[in-house]
């Protein structure tokens, strides 16, 4: 049912240091914070870092995911508040999860919930799809 | 520290930027999406970001670009990016603050298609102590 209250089924992405190799190379953003772990440390962050648009844009296929497309979204939203840790030869967990927010003429808002390691990750992350 | 008279302004970027299929192939993969056809709706961080980098790392704008997190973000997508569109590109300064001596702006970039708008995005960057 598509009404307020109603919880999406919850997803987990992995996400590896391949996978911050490879959305550094297809986003244009090589920022060593997300794929040298010597480099991160020097910048006192605990380790090597997941892009935050990175996490944006798996929460953003959840999303597209669940909507039909990536034609169906027409606003998408988050805060930076803590970052995906990503160590070494280790598939860390990102869990995703949404719950419906609004319905209104057509549009449906999701609020989404994202976490890894147990901690949030995005805040106010809010997107609206078209039904 | 970013130069006061920056805040409000408009800076025009690239003229005509072309959207390659190949690139939201590329984006796509990395998420693991199987429909290429219109681009993810995060995609066009990969042209905005950039865009915002050269304006405000312009040296009468001033912002350090090195000691830059990113702290929010926002997307409004009124037509969604296909591979071959072709955009104009400018950036808006729309807001600016210093908080416990980090420097936090906000950047509009819109993506026009003749004189629509695309899609709007809306980045909030800290510049750390």
């Amino acid at each position: 049912m598509i009404e307020v209250g109603t919880a999406l089924p919850e997803h987990v992405f992995k996400v590896n240091r391949a996978l911050l190799k490879a959305y550094a190379d297809a986003s244009g953003d090589q920022n060593p914070i997300h794929q040298n772990e010597e480099f991160a440390l020097s910048v006192g962050l605990p380790n090597v870092i997941a892009h935050g648009m990175l996490t944006m844009a798996l929460v953003g296929k959840y999303v597209t995911d669940w909507a039909g497309g990536s034609s169906k979204v027409i606003h998408y939203g988050a805060r930076f508040i803590k970052p995906v840790i990503v160590p070494a030869n280790t598939d860390v967990d990102l869990t995703v999860s949404a719950t419906i927010s609004a319905v209104d003429q057509g549009l449906i808002t999701l609020d989404l919930t994202a976490t890894s390691a147990g901690v949030k990750v995005l805040g106010m992350a809010k997107a609206v799809v078209k039904k | 520290m970013l130069n006061p008279d920056s805040v409000g302004r408009t800076f025009e970027g690239a003229d005509s930027i072309t959207v390659t299929q190949a690139e939201i192939d590329a984006f796509c993969a990395v998420i693991g999406e199987s429909d290429t056809s219109v681009a993810p709706p995060t995609f066009s961080i990969r042209i905005s970001l950039e865009q915002s980098q050269s304006i405000l790392s312009d040296p009468t704008v001033g912002l350090d670009w090195t000691r830059v997190v990113h702290g929010d973000q926002k997307f409004e997508i009124f037509s969604p990016i296909k591979g071959g569109d072709s955009f104009s590109c400018s950036s808006t300064i729309e807001s600016y603050r210093v908080a416990a001596g980090n420097e936090i702006v906000t950047v509009r970039s819109d993506l026009k298609s003749g004189s629509a708008i695309a899609l709007s995005s809306w980045s909030t960057l800290v510049v750390r102590a």
